[in-house]
């Protein structure tokens, strides 16, 4: 691609032939600190705004977050407690790690298209969904072994000693039979929703 | 009407004696507002707060009292959509959980008809049902156990 025939492409055609042509002016070393900079600048850049995404703030900054599941979970041990140690809407429902959390702020899009088509918008259509929203979340934290529960809690450094009887019994149970954090911890943080009976795996707990 | 007119102030001045007298005893014992005797500018001392006992079940003071809950309950969700005490004291759930199965009677409707789940009657548990604590009580009182007494 030669510069006599430039003239005759578009903005974009011009852009192309720039990026394609070895630089004759500039030293391997400026091409490489220059990058090296620039890198850093747009990585930076890109995990700050991902991470200005993934608080609590930004999460109940749509109200079908805040007048639903925010506040029922303010009710519950994971916001208010003894001690003080608190876990935001990011800690259960964001994977900690790079890979799965890109994939699930991906997934994210369809959240926000659902919140501008209003698709929840009223108490009344959260509720009318909310089962079907629980089990999406049930399922996915049954595949990936409950892993955003276990960046705080871990069978290894759970005192049964310290526990009540019957926590006691279910743990011990519940590592002798693989079984994960949701099988039984449903409705820890918000509400359980209507309809919950002869939903596989959940003891009758519905009318 | 003379005796009528009587009976009228003789009624009127036993109640201003008995209104005055009242009014003499609380003075004799200081009157006491609902902060006690703290002064406005000292900080009251809240009571302490009764927690639930997990330890062994207590027994109950007569027959038909409702059977004290052995462990705490404070985030079950009791309501329309659910009911989580049900996840362990409903048949046949409570066989694997080892829990006390509710009683049979909470499983007959208003009306006598026996039900395969529990009745909607009965399915507010802490309408009755509370958790224990050895919480002194509040006023005393003589209260003696149906079954000390038989």
């Amino acid at each position: 691609m030669s510069a006599s025939n430039d003239d005759n492409k578009s903005t974009l055609g011009r852009f192309w032939g720039w990026l394609r042509r070895p630089s004759a002016g500039l030293a391997v070393g400026t091409l490489l600190v220059v990058g090296f900079f620039t890198g850093i600048l747009f990585w930076g850049g890109f995990n700050w705004s991902m991470e200005m995404t993934n608080n609590e703030a930004f999460c109940i900054s749509c109200h079908e977050m805040e007048d639903n599941v925010y506040q029922e979970y303010r009710e519950t041990v994971h916001y208010s407690n003894r001690t003080g140690v608190r876990a935001t809407c990011p800690d259960c429902h964001v994977p900690k790690s790079w890979i799965h959390k890109i994939a699930r702020k991906i997934q994210a899009s369809n959240e926000l298209y659902h919140h501008f088509l209003g698709t929840l918008d009223t108490r009344e259509k959260y509720e009318a969904k909310r089962l079907t929203l629980a089990k999406n979340v049930w399922k996915v934290m049954k595949e990936t072994d409950s892993r955003e529960c276990r960046n705080c809690h871990s069978f290894e450094y759970m005192d049964f000693v310290e526990q009540e009887k019957r926590s006691q019994g279910s743990h011990e149970e519940a590592i002798d039979d693989n079984m994960t954090c949701i099988d039984c911890h449903k409705g820890i943080a918000h509400e359980l929703p209507a309809g919950i009976i002869g939903v596989d795996g959940v003891p009758n707990m519905g009318n | 009407m003379k005796t009528w007119m009587k009976a009228t102030a003789v009624a009127i001045a036993v109640a201003v004696i008995t209104v005055m007298s009242v009014d003499g005893a609380i003075a004799q014992d200081g009157v006491q507002s609902l902060r006690g005797g703290t002064a406005l500018d000292e900080g009251l001392r809240a009571a302490d707060i009764a927690r639930p006992n997990t330890g062994k079940r207590f027994t109950r003071n007569y027959r038909q009292q409702p059977p004290l809950i052995p462990h705490r309950i404070d985030k079950y969700q009791i309501d329309l959509k659910a009911n989580q005490c049900m996840g362990c004291h409903d048949w046949p759930q409570n066989v694997d959980a080892n829990a006390p199965k509710i009683s049979e009677t909470h499983y007959v409707s208003p009306t006598g008809v026996r039900l395969n789940k529990v009745s909607g009657s009965r399915w507010f548990c802490n309408q009755c049902h509370v958790p224990q604590s050895l919480a002194k009580a509040l006023v005393p009182n003589t209260f003696t156990s149906s079954n000390d007494m038989r």
